[in-house]
């Protein structure tokens, strides 16, 4: 009976967590290697054009969604105006681009009015239903009509750096410290 | 001792062995990341009608063992690739932390839809048994 019990001692002693060994530096998911963000001109909420290559410089944050959605688009735009507040002096680097996949109620004064409320400083960006597929269609973003008279869309948030390069993508739900970590992060990068 | 009862006892032992080790010891792989490509020649396959299915309707990943998603386009053409688009010979590495079902719009499935399923690390001797009792039945079907 020894070399059983010598067996399970062994076993026992095995036995501990999972393994854990590291990942990714950012939170979000990473693009290998990464590509020159899709440049696109449409109509900004803040009154001018909306040109993505505008905010080099900058980490973008970009988004999709439209002003009457019940669920997906509050919740994100309140993560990314709670990580924008948290990141301090540091989110005067740091934009917030909200594209409509709703052009015909989504002018840009509603724009506007709708970002306003979760933080001034985001734009919107609306154009007409072609250019707005064409921005969808480069960045492979899904938008479709649904039977409540909404939308189904993507509900990421993709990551741009200041020199114009899509680094990655954040999963809907995550938390604005997420956010914050890999804006941190971008802004650290050369 | 007769043959046939030593033959019995060891057998005995040999599967409670087996069922000891999938319970204590540790569930590891060499790589955390569970990996989909689109095949050189996808694009034209589809284009000569093939209907080519390269992501599962559903995909399960397991925290601290097997959590990150690796989808890459090895295809000579851009493709939608789950939940975006990749670039000929780009890859988007997606981990996950947290246990939940995780849903995005892809163009890929016909319901227009990628289900993820994290599942939470298994650490205790039962979750690794069932952990492993179900990955075996999923290599098996």
């Amino acid at each position: 009976m020894k070399p059983l019990f010598a067996l399970f001692a062994t076993l026992l002693l095995a036995a501990s967590p999972v393994r854990a060994d590291g990942g990714a530096t950012l939170k979000a998911g990473t693009f290998d290697p990464p590509r020159a963000a899709p440049d696109f001109a449409l109509a900004g909420s803040n009154g001018g054009q909306l040109k993505l290559s505008a905010y080099r410089g900058k980490v973008v944050l970009l988004g999709f969604g439209f002003t009457s959605c019940p669920d997906v688009c509050p919740t994100t735009l309140t993560t990314l105006a709670a990580a924008h507040k948290q990141l301090g002096v540091q989110g005067k680097d740091v934009q917030v681009l909200y594209i409509t996949v709703d052009p015909k109620n989504d002018d840009a004064a509603r724009l506007k009015e709708y970002l306003t409320w979760y933080d001034p400083s985001f734009v919107g960006g609306t154009g007409s239903e072609a250019a707005l597929a064409a921005v969808r269609k480069s960045y492979g973003i899904v938008a479709k009509r649904s039977a409540a008279g909404g939308y189904s869309h993507s509900s990421f948030v993709y990551l741009i750096d200041r020199k114009g390069v899509l680094r990655a993508l954040m999963p809907y739900d995550h938390p604005a410290a997420d956010f914050v970590h890999d804006v941190r992060l971008l802004l650290a990068s050369p | 001792m007769k043959p046939l009862r030593v033959l019995s006892l060891a057998l005995v032992a040999g599967v409670l062995g087996l069922v000891a080790w999938a319970a204590l010891a540790p569930v590891r792989f060499d790589s955390r990341e569970e990996v989909f490509e689109i095949p050189k020649g996808t694009w034209a396959r589809r284009m000569a009608g093939d209907k080519v299915e390269i992501l599962p309707a559903q995909i399960r990943l397991t925290l601290g063992v097997r959590d990150v998603l690796r989808l890459r386009n090895g295809d000579e053409v851009p493709q939608q690739f789950g939940p975006t688009v990749l670039m000929p010979g780009q890859s988007l590495r997606l981990p996950f932390e947290v246990a939940s079902t995780y849903s995005f719009a892809c163009s890929a499935h016909l319901n227009g839809q990628m289900n993820i399923v994290v599942q939470p690390q298994p650490v205790s001797p039962w979750g690794r048994l069932s952990w492993r009792a179900a990955a075996l039945w999923n290599a098996l079907t």
